[in-house]
């Protein structure tokens, strides 16, 4: 029972970050080409292809799933609607958006995580 | 700071610039490669030169070119005096480059080529090893190193462009090499000597402190530091065979086929200067480097859950 309890605990923590996470600033995405290659260079500083594959990204870890074509994907690991806010609030904290999403919380800062989003959404990256 | 120079800030100056020499060491190396391109050069210029009135010039010129006199100038003359002086020039130059013996009171490291890593092992002034690393070198700027270079099994190549040349890594041989940096910054390095499987991912960082800043790693790095106190990730990496291969002082890991991951956490760089060091990048080497670094010594980890996994990552990356 006590699983459950923290189970809607988690979602409603979730819920108050992500009301909160509304306000990072993502402009529209094919709009912003600054930030997309901002975004990039972030992706590879960040090392996330230790885990994922992402096109024009080394190395190309089988660890997560890859990510080519991210701007199709429906569900976030599975659970948030694919928007950029919700994209930029899910790498800049993996666990406290998703409660026990296997992707690890990573150090960057919420300008990495909306210019990541903005990357991973950009039509190029597939 | 533009994207590529920030990559290239987070894997320790790797890859590294080839002719942006940063100390007395690759000065040279860098000012005689470029009198032999611009040398070389200008001599084909000549040659082309006489080519062409070979080919094309007046019935005059080209005579003068078959004659005697041109062919003991342009034939022999030229090139004895030019290789010569090359030779003699060179040789003074690069003599002193590879060093013969340690200077008194020289600060000393063994490094030791591995496949497809680094083996780091400080000296003190009789020889004895004091401290253990792996894959990245701390020194003091304006002074100089005495690199104490060999193998473990294949022939490597130590080479940080932008502080000295390449010295080869020999099993059964010490080579010396002296280096020294003049500004405090991260210099990377790279294996220069095919080794096998990963050797392009054989990577290394020079990191140069000011003489403050080395003295306090330095006596942060000798003092004696509590046990870490016991954590999930450390019981994990205690039981999961990780031991047998990795040392971590103050734990019973005492294993020594892979680097020493006592500091691991304080590394520029992750699997010998290819990765940025953080608990993701941890993470995913820990489960899968034998994708990241293919054929790499150590195996794949894919028994772990992702709990597991980020417990380990979080140990290792706390190593400081
Ligand atoms: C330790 C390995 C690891 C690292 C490093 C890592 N990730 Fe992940 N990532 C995962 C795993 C595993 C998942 C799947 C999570 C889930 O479905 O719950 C994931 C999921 C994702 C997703 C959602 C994918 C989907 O299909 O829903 C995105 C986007 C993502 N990661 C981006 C990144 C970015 C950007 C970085 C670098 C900052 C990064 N990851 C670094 C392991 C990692
Ligand atoms: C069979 C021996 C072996 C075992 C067992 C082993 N490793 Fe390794 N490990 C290595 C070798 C060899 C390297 C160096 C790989 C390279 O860069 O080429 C390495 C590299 C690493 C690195 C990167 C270090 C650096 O500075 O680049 C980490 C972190 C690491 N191992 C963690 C672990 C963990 C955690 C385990 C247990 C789950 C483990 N290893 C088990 C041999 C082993
Ligand atoms: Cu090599």
């Amino acid at each position: 029972m006590d699983d459950r309890r923290t189970g809607v605990l988690f979602a409603l923590m979730a819920t108050l970050l992500l009301a909160a996470c509304e306000d990072i600033a993502v402009a529209p995405h094919e709009a912003n080409e600054a930030s997309i290659t901002r975004g990039k260079a972030a992706t590879q500083r960040l090392g996330c292809g230790a885990c994922h594959a992402i096109p024009d990204i080394w190395p190309q870890g089988t660890t997560g799933p890859a990510l080519t074509n991210f701007a199709d994907r429906g569900l976030i690991a599975g659970k948030l609607p694919n928007r950029p806010g919700e994209l930029a609030a899910y790498l800049l904290d993996p666990p406290a958006t998703v409660p026990g999403t296997a992707m690890p919380k990573i150090p960057m800062t919420q300008q990495d995580a909306a210019d990541i989003a903005a990357f991973l959404h950009h039509s190029d990256a597939r | 700071m533009p994207a590529e120079t920030d990559l290239k800030a987070v894997l320790g100056g790797w890859p590294p610039a080839v002719l942006d020499p940063a100390g007395p060491y690759s000065e040279p190396v860098t000012l005689l490669s470029w009198a032999l391109l611009i040398g070389g050069a200008v001599v084909l210029a000549i040659v082309l030169a006489a080519l062409g009135v070979a080919l094309w010039g007046a019935p005059s010129l080209r005579k003068r070119l078959g004659g005697d006199k041109a062919i003991w100038i342009g034939g022999v003359a030229f090139p004895v005096v030019v290789l010569t002086v090359l030779l003699v020039w060179g040789l003074w130059l690069t003599g002193d480059l590879a060093a013969k013996a340690p200077r008194p009171g020289e600060m000393r490291v063994r490094v030791t080529g591995e496949m497809w890593w680094w083996r780091v092992s400080y000296l003190d002034k009789a020889g004895r090893p004091v401290m253990q690393d792996a894959n990245e070198l701390h020194v003091p700027i304006g002074e100089t190193v005495l690199l104490e270079l060999d193998s473990a099994d294949v022939i490597h190549s130590f080479w940080v462009p932008r502080l000295a040349g390449k010295m080869d890594m020999i099993p059964g041989r010490r080579n010396l090499l002296r280096i020294q940096a003049d500004q405090p910054g991260t210099y990377g390095g790279q294996c220069a000597e095919y080794c096998g499987g990963p050797h392009a991912l054989m990577g290394f960082a020079v990191v140069a402190h000011t003489p403050e800043s080395f003295k306090r790693w330095r006596a942060g790095r000798l003092a004696p530091r509590p046990a870490p106190p016991p954590s999930r990730g450390q019981e994990l990496f205690l039981t999961s065979g990780c031991a047998a291969c990795h040392t971590i002082a103050g734990t019973e890991a005492r294993g020594l086929a892979g680097p020493d991951l006592t500091h691991v956490g304080s590394r520029r760089t992750l699997g010998a200067g290819i990765l940025p060091n953080n608990r993701g990048t941890l993470a995913g080497w820990i489960a899968d480097s034998q994708t990241l670094k293919p054929g790499n010594r150590m195996p794949n980890y894919k028994q772990f859950t992702a709990e597991e996994l980020n417990a380990l990552a979080d140990y290792l990356a706390g190593l400081k």
